[in-house]
């Protein structure tokens, strides 16, 4: 390989790092924000801590992968220019973190999708050939191991509690399961990443994941959803009607202010 | 490495590692074990490499800019702070003295890595009023992200403990 040629490799490995850390980091992002609103809204105060202590650590996972998206595209962004400074399309986050909240049934139940995806995912990418992505994965899996029980525990006590509750709490299933399915498409970034030993095609988790959430759906006496769609389209920047507003008010300071620090 | 600048980086280091942690400043990021080291890198500037405990702390902004000041002080206003993933912290990493710290101060230290967390009545982390540990939790997050919180059915005294990581 004449050195030219390695060296576009090497960029055009680069550049799908950054992108899939890009999806990954603004999945985290997005669900950050969303579950920011259940400050003080959640049914007890320990559920308050519970749901913003989540959103904490979810911001970190975001700031790490849009920090070490930005290095490796070359373009040097910082994780604020990247969560402030882009547009609606410009983002990659699969739909389900964008939903709009719901009621508490309805976040258990995408929590529940969402960790039992990150903690399969991180925990395989801790293996990565990329330093900077294994590394975070290492840490992240721990934080994601504890969200998923967190979203279990509450989907059997709202599985196994009241009529009510479990009526809730299927609706919540079979409302956000049709954008479960989008966190295991599979495009040519995945399948290169994949290839190289750099990122785990999401397909490969599909197959345990389905099995670890039905093990927890079993156990609350909840019926698996059978969705008669799937939505797409996140990963290429097609997002919801929902999502506008949230950007909207997620960079509503930096659009005020724009460079303000403190 | 001459002899002056061993010295100067035994200096910093135990500076650094006196600097108490802002959200639980009755343990120093010593005893937290998120110190990695204290060195002179090829360019000649002093660096300090630390582990984040989590990766969403607030805390680690203040930590930063804590140890910034501490170099500052040590004669190394351009020194370096360096946040390294790798190897993730665990609570293993906490020292004997920072377990005892965290004790005298009400909070339960970690338990070991991987053991079950408390779940059912009667098996829970003792509980630092009473001893009992007919415990349970009663929430899953405390004060800090690094935090439960246990109530103890013996004498109805809630408590927080340090989450193993």
């Amino acid at each position: 390989m004449t050195s030219e040629l390695r060296g576009a490799v090497a960029g055009t490995r680069n550049r799908d790092i950054a992108e899939y850390a890009l999806r990954l980091g603004d999945d985290a992002l997005i669900l950050c924000q969303r579950l920011c609103a259940w400050v003080t809204n959640a049914p007890t105060i320990e559920e308050d801590l519970a749901l913003s202590n989540i959103a904490l650590d979810l911001l970190g996972h975001a700031r790490t992968l849009l920090s070490l998206s930005g290095r490796s595209d070359g373009t040097n962004r910082s994780d604020d220019d990247l969560a402030y400074r882009r547009t609606e399309r410009q983002f990659r986050n699969a739909l389900l973190p964008e939903l709009p909240g719901g009621d508490f049934a309805v976040t258990i139940a995408r929590q529940l999708a969402y960790t039992h995806y990150t903690s399969l995912l991180y925990a395989e990418l801790a293996a990565s050939a990329d330093e900077g992505l294994a590394s975070f994965a290492a840490r992240a899996a721990k934080d994601a191991e504890y969200h998923r029980l967190h979203a279990s525990q509450w989907t059997v006590r709202l599985g196994l509690g009241t009529e009510e509750s479990r009526r809730r709490m299927q609706a919540g299933l079979e409302h956000v399961w049709p954008y479960a399915a989008e966190l295991f498409e599979a495009d040519d970034l995945t399948a290169r990443l994949d290839t190289d030993g750099t990122a785990v095609a999401p397909a490969r988790l599909q197959a345990a994941w389905g099995r670890e959430v039905a093990g927890v759906l079993t156990e609350a006496e909840l019926m698996v959803p059978a969705p008669s769609w799937q939505a797409t389209g996140g990963r290429s920047g097609l997002h919801t009607e929902a999502f506008a507003p949230l950007l909207a008010e997620f960079q509503s300071v930096f659009r005020q202010y724009p460079g303000g620090v403190w | 490495m001459s002899a002056a600048l061993r010295s100067d980086l035994d200096r910093i280091r135990a500076r650094v590692g006196a600097v108490p942690d802002p959200e639980l400043p009755v343990i120093t990021l010593a005893d937290l074990g998120v110190l990695r080291s204290v060195r002179q890198d090829a360019d000649g500037v002093v660096e300090v490499v630390v582990t984040p405990t989590y990766l969403g702390c607030p805390a680690l902004p203040v930590i930063e800019a804590d140890l910034r000041t501490v170099l500052a002080e040590c004669g190394h206003p351009d020194g370096r702070v360096t946040w390294a993933l790798s190897p993730a912290w665990t609570t293993e990493w906490i020292s004997e003295e920072g377990r005892r710290k965290l004790a005298e101060h009400g909070i339960v230290p970690p338990g070991p890595v991987g053991a079950p967390l408390p779940v059912r009545l009667g098996l829970g982390r003792p509980c630092p009023h009473c001893g009992s540990v007919a415990t349970r939790p009663l929430g899953p997050f405390g004060p800090t992200g690094c935090q439960t919180v246990l109530v103890c059915t013996a004498c109805q005294e809630s408590f927080p403990h340090m989450k193993a990581v």
